[in-house]
């Protein structure tokens, strides 16, 4: 994985520097900062309650942070409404599935092309002429995505009827549907057997080397993070405690002992 | 089979979204065209088209009220105040500038939006039972002001006469007139609204509706989208309450009182939340109902209360049979009139199979 890393371009897309957030007396993040590389795939790991969620909250503008600076491909994130940061290209799935389960697949995936389109209330009103030829349009794109995720027998169905692993990989494809540049997968694996994980991680890898999309992944699997990871970020009680590549995160003794306890670290040492 | 997806494979997107995907529903479709517009007004008496008008006005308002509560999500009781201020506008242009239905129609219609954004704002911030709060408060409100502004309102029992539409320089004084009038405006406001809910903006309004968290992050601005939704729903109400003040001659607030924000919440809910067939059925349904009562009541009313006491009897009857109704619907069948409608065509869709 170091050669595939390397292979891909070296710039950055996404710079998270020096963010915190508290809530209440709770340092949920603190003073954390990151680096993604373009096209790479960025795992942020941590014991429960580290602020890894919190930290992808603040990228995606769910959340604000109250320090720092977060910034796209030079464009500063904070202040930005969550709808402005999907336009620029940050989509993002949930750690628990948040489909609009009273709608189809297609009309979640359609819904994920929404910040593409562009007609307004009166041609929607009169539907034929502009606002169905770009249903039309954007409605190719979104049966490649179907495609892509091998779904299409799916299409017609409400997502609330599907089974829960389907329904993540329903989650990211109305992500991909946006086009992103920088995905943000918050556990997409929690919660799925052998052999869901599998196809997931192979979406994964399939949307990172087919589209070229950076994605930052939280996901509590070792096994997947160590495989599939080019860069890892490691947060512990809202602090980064290490990053670096999956084989020198490995060894830092920081991350041993948040993960495996101080004593542990004591009798191996 | 002509009622069954089998067998009719769709070659391009176009075709694949369209309004009516299986032949029968197109023809189910045409079939009501024909009957509304060529049969009905043959066969029915004057009386019987009056009640047709009323129900499409209801139409037009019930439609408005699903797309913001059915599709949207967002609960309003101001509905029938949107209604008013769309029917004082088109009096008082009609009236003061003598202006024809078709600039006064739109006119109440944008009139109401203007309003609806202003009661949509706090929807913003507040969900749910404080959000109706908020409407019901606007309902008051509106009805204030323009019962207390002669300047809206004309002054005497702040009512103000107006003249029956023309056309072409025909007036529509014959219900039959008035009937096809009405009609065209209902159709065209069931087709609107069914481009709308299939097409990008009505999607944002079911996302906000299912996940409001989610919708904003997958880029649609809920601040936006929820404005658009009070503005077109309350645009509906607003042509709703230029129907009614053309249909009665008279604009009046008593017209658009609670009450009748409450019959059009009880016509999406008996209907069907988030349909458009259910907001037709629900307006057939609450607005026929109280005829229906009369007419069973004057047959057999009297073998129960006396003569003298059963007008009472029947109006007191339409309150409590319509709270009832609302209550069994919420409980039996939430999806209303348009679910049991989906679960019989679902049966005759697989006829004479079991699936």
């Amino acid at each position: 994985m170091l050669d595939a890393g390397a292979a891909k371009s070296s710039d950055t897309i996404l710079t998270v520097a020096n963010v915190a957030k508290s809530f209440g007396g709770v340092q949920a993040v603190n003073d954390v900062s990151l680096e993604v590389p373009r096209g790479s795939i960025y795992s942020i790991i941590g014991p429960n309650g580290a602020g890894k969620t919190s930290l992808v909250n603040m990228i995606s503008g769910f959340y604000k942070a109250d320090r720092g600076s977060i910034k796209l491909d030079g464009t500063e994130l904070i202040g930005r409404r969550p709808s402005k940061i999907a336009e620029l290209g940050v989509a993002r799935t949930f750690q628990n599935i948040a489909l609009f389960r009273g709608l189809t697949v297609l009309d979640n995936l359609m819904l994920g092309r929404h910040v593409r389109m562009k007609s307004g209330v009166l041609s929607c009103f009169a539907f034929w002429g502009p606002a169905q030829r770009e249903e039309v349009e954007h409605r190719k794109r979104a049966e490649e995505i179907i495609d892509f995720l091998r779904i299409t027998d799916l299409r017609r169905l409400n997502t609330g009827e599907l089974a829960y692993g389907l329904q993540k990989r329903v989650e990211l494809g109305r992500a991909l549907a946006l086009d992103p540049t920088l995905l943000l997968l918050d556990e997409p694996m929690a919660g799925m057997n052998q052999e869901e994980k599998e196809d997931m991680v192979r979406y994964v890898l399939d949307v990172n080397a087919e589209f070229g999309t950076t994605i930052v992944l939280i996901e509590h699997d070792m096994g997947v993070v160590m495989d599939i990871s080019d860069y890892i970020a490691v947060l512990d009680q809202g602090v980064k405690i290490a990053d670096g590549t999956p084989d020198r995160v490995k060894e830092d003794p920081a991350v041993i002992r948040a993960y495996l306890g101080a004593s542990h670290l004591q009798d191996k040492v | 089979m002509l009622h069954r997806e089998s067998g009719f494979y769709k070659t391009d997107y176009k075709s694949d979204m369209g309004l009516y995907r299986l032949p029968i529903s197109r023809f189910a479709a045409f079939g009501m065209l024909v009957l509304f517009f060529a049969v009905a007004p043959l066969v029915l008496s004057e009386y019987h088209l009056t009640l047709l008008s009323l129900v499409a006005i209801a139409v037009v308002g019930a439609l408005g009220l699903n797309i913001l509560l059915g599709y949207t999500g967002q609960l309003s009781i101001g509905h029938a105040a949107f209604m008013s201020v769309g029917a004082y506008t088109a009096a008082n242009l009609a009236n003061n500038f003598d202006l024809p239905f078709l600039i006064t129609l739109p006119a109440g219609g944008l009139m109401a939006a203007a309003v609806g954004v202003m009661v949509g704002v706090p929807s913003l911030r507040i969900k749910g039972v404080y959000l109706a709060i908020a409407t019901l408060a606007a309902q008051f409100i509106i009805e204030w002001i323009i019962n207390h502004s002669p300047s809206i309102s004309g002054g005497v029992q702040a009512s103000i006469e107006v003249d029956r539409p023309t056309l072409l320089g025909v007036k529509l004084d014959q219900p039959a007139e008035l009937y096809y009038f009405l009609l065209i405006v209902a159709v065209i406001a069931i087709i609107a609204t069914q481009n709308l809910i299939r097409s990008r903006i009505g999607r944002a309004f079911i996302a906000i509706r299912d996940q409001d968290i989610a919708a904003e992050i997958i880029g649609i601005s809920v601040f936006k989208y929820k404005l658009y939704a009070f503005a077109i729903s309350s645009f509906y109400a607003g042509v709703t309450g230029v129907l009614y003040t053309y249909y009665l001659g008279i604009a009046s607030y008593e017209q658009f009182q609670l009450g009748v924000s409450i019959d059009y919440l009880a016509m999406i809910i008996i209907g069907g939340l988030g349909s458009v067939l259910g907001s037709v059925l629900g307006a057939f349904f609450v607005t026929l109902l109280p005829i229906g009562i009369r007419l069973a009541m004057e047959e057999i009313g009297t073998r129960f209360v006396e003569h003298d006491v059963l007008a009472q009897v029947i109006s007191q009857l339409r309150q409590i049979l319509f709270g009832v109704l609302i209550i069994v619907f919420l409980i039996v069948e939430p999806d209303g009139l348009n679910r049991l409608w989906i679960n019989i065509r679902n049966y005759f869709r697989v006829w004479p199979f079991s699936y």
